[in-house]
């Protein structure tokens, strides 16, 4: 289980999260929506241990987080700052693997299946800068898996892609996590995608970044593009969540 | 084509300048000659060892820059205090010119290859410290961020990540000190160090074979222009 117990940050004089808390059960899909600029990606590196907080902790298991870890995976939203261009998607997604320590030939065992889950088998050889953003966001992905990781971050990991591509990640996403039964911590602004790959959404409002509402999604899985977004259910949580959105 | 007009002209005019007596003939030998010259210098292997020890001297300098350079560079480039330490020392030290260097490495090394290399490396270090700090400050701040929670050791993260990512900035500094390198290895040579293609020319010019003394300065020009060339791949 994660735990975030009080955390608050400033950078400066200026808060930029204040009294944030909450806890993630092993397993579990945590979903933080919130306005640009409340501070959602702060938060994320809070959680990865990139960033100390001013206050409170972030506690994995009971054990206080100090710093990053590779058991603490993350997908930054810019793909084309996160990849190595010099490496092949097959190299990029070795990197994990390489932290971990993993020798050959077990490891170009494992990036091939790594490729395969993600349904990047066909251009192992190619080079980030010649696929589109959808295939660069899933070799972060494949990456990050590589890590074995006990909680997935990811920030706002669709939010550069088109809708088609992005509902066809959502659902390999919610898949993958359900496999692996790996906790998912996963930051967007988008309130659908929120409550389509939630089990539990948070949403923070703003100035500073503070919790203003909390729900947990009582959809069964496996969830459905076309249907789930039709659910009276989903829609309810819609109907809730929406005006905490609005400045 | 067109470019080799005026050169070729100014040869003939040359050659029969110095036949007609117009031209000193003590500091300008005839074309003709430095040709005899360089050929003789090429076949009894002179021009050629003299051109291996200077080159000999050039890269182990332009080696050890590089490895120091790099090194160093890497570390300030990655660690903001280290530089706020360290780099007030290194700025005294750069403007001291290289070839002042020459009397102090004597005192240390005596004549021969370890003294010439020390000076080249002192002189070549400057362009590739200053590319890498300033390549290894321009990575891209998200793969740092990736490599620190991939804990990456520190040589890890230099060799898969920082010195993959600024390699383009530090092949430039690489490439200026390859030419540095050349020019103080034949100064130190022509100065006082007994041995290269400086030396022999030095030795040229007291004993009055200018033809000589000119066939291995257009060997020496012929050879920096073909290091560039060869470092621009």
């Amino acid at each position: 289980m994660i735990a975030a117990r009080n955390i608050g940050v400033s950078f400066g004089s200026r808060p930029v999260l204040a009294e944030v808390a909450f806890e993630v059960p092993a397993g579990q899909f945590l979903c933080i929506v919130g306005p640009s600029g409340c501070g959602k990606t702060t938060l994320l590196r809070v959680l990865a241990g990139l960033i100390t907080p001013s206050t409170g902790k972030v506690t994995v298991d009971g054990q206080a987080v100090r710093g990053p870890a590779r058991s603490r995976a993350i997908v930054f939203q810019d793909y084309t700052k996160a990849l190595l261009p010099w490496r092949t998607v097959a190299g990029n997604v070795a990197l994990g693997l390489e932290a971990c320590g993993i020798a050959e030939p077990e490891r170009s065992n494992r990036v091939e299946r790594l490729l395969a889950k993600m349904g990047l088998g066909h251009c192992a050889g190619h080079y980030p800068a010649q696929l589109s953003g959808g295939m660069q966001q899933r070799v972060q992905i494949a990456r990050a898996l590589g890590q074995d990781p006990q909680l997935l971050l990811m920030d706002e990991p669709f939010g550069a892609l088109d809708a088609i591509t992005r509902q066809g990640l959502q659902d390999e996403v919610a898949r993958i996590a359900a496999e692996q039964k790996t906790t998912v911590v996963f930051i967007t602004h988008d309130l659908e995608e929120a409550i389509y790959l939630g089990d539990q959404v948070i949403v923070l409002a703003s100035n500073p970044g503070r919790v203003a509402e909390r729900i947990t999604v009582e959809i069964p899985r496996p969830r459905s593009q076309l249907e789930t977004r039709e659910d009276q259910r989903f829609l309810a949580y819609r109907h809730r969540l929406f005006g905490l959105l609005k400045h | 084509m067109r470019g080799l007009v005026i050169p070729s002209v100014l040869l003939i005019l040359w050659e029969a300048g110095s036949r007609l007596g117009v031209l000193p003939p003590d500091s300008t030998s005839r074309p003709s000659d430095i040709v005899r010259a360089f050929v003789q210098a090429m076949a009894d292997g002179s021009l050629l060892r003299d051109t291996w020890l200077t080159f000999e001297a050039a890269l182990l300098g332009l080696v050890i820059a590089g490895v120091l350079g790099i090194l160093l560079g890497a570390i300030l480039g990655l660690s903001p205090r280290t530089e706020r330490t360290v780099g007030p020392s290194i700025e005294a030290l750069r403007p001291i010119p290289a070839v002042a260097l020459i009397p102090l490495a004597l005192l240390v090394f005596g004549f021969g290859l370890r003294m010439e290399a020390a000076v080249v490396a002192f002189a070549a270090l400057w362009p590739v410290l200053l590319m890498t700090v300033a390549a290894v400050r321009g990575v891209e701040p998200r793969l740092l961020e990736l490599s620190r929670s991939l804990e990456f050791s520190f040589s890890q993260q230099l060799m898969k990540i920082v010195l993959p990512a600024a390699f383009g900035r530090i092949a430039v500094g690489l490439r200026l000190a390859l030419a540095i390198s050349l020019v103080v290895a034949v100064t130190v040579e022509i100065v006082l160090n007994p041995r290269g293609l400086g030396h022999s020319m030095i030795g040229a010019q007291q004993a009055l074979r200018s033809d000589l003394m000119y066939a291995q300065l257009l060997w020496l020009g012929f050879v920096g222009w073909a290091l560039n060339k060869v470092a621009q791949r």
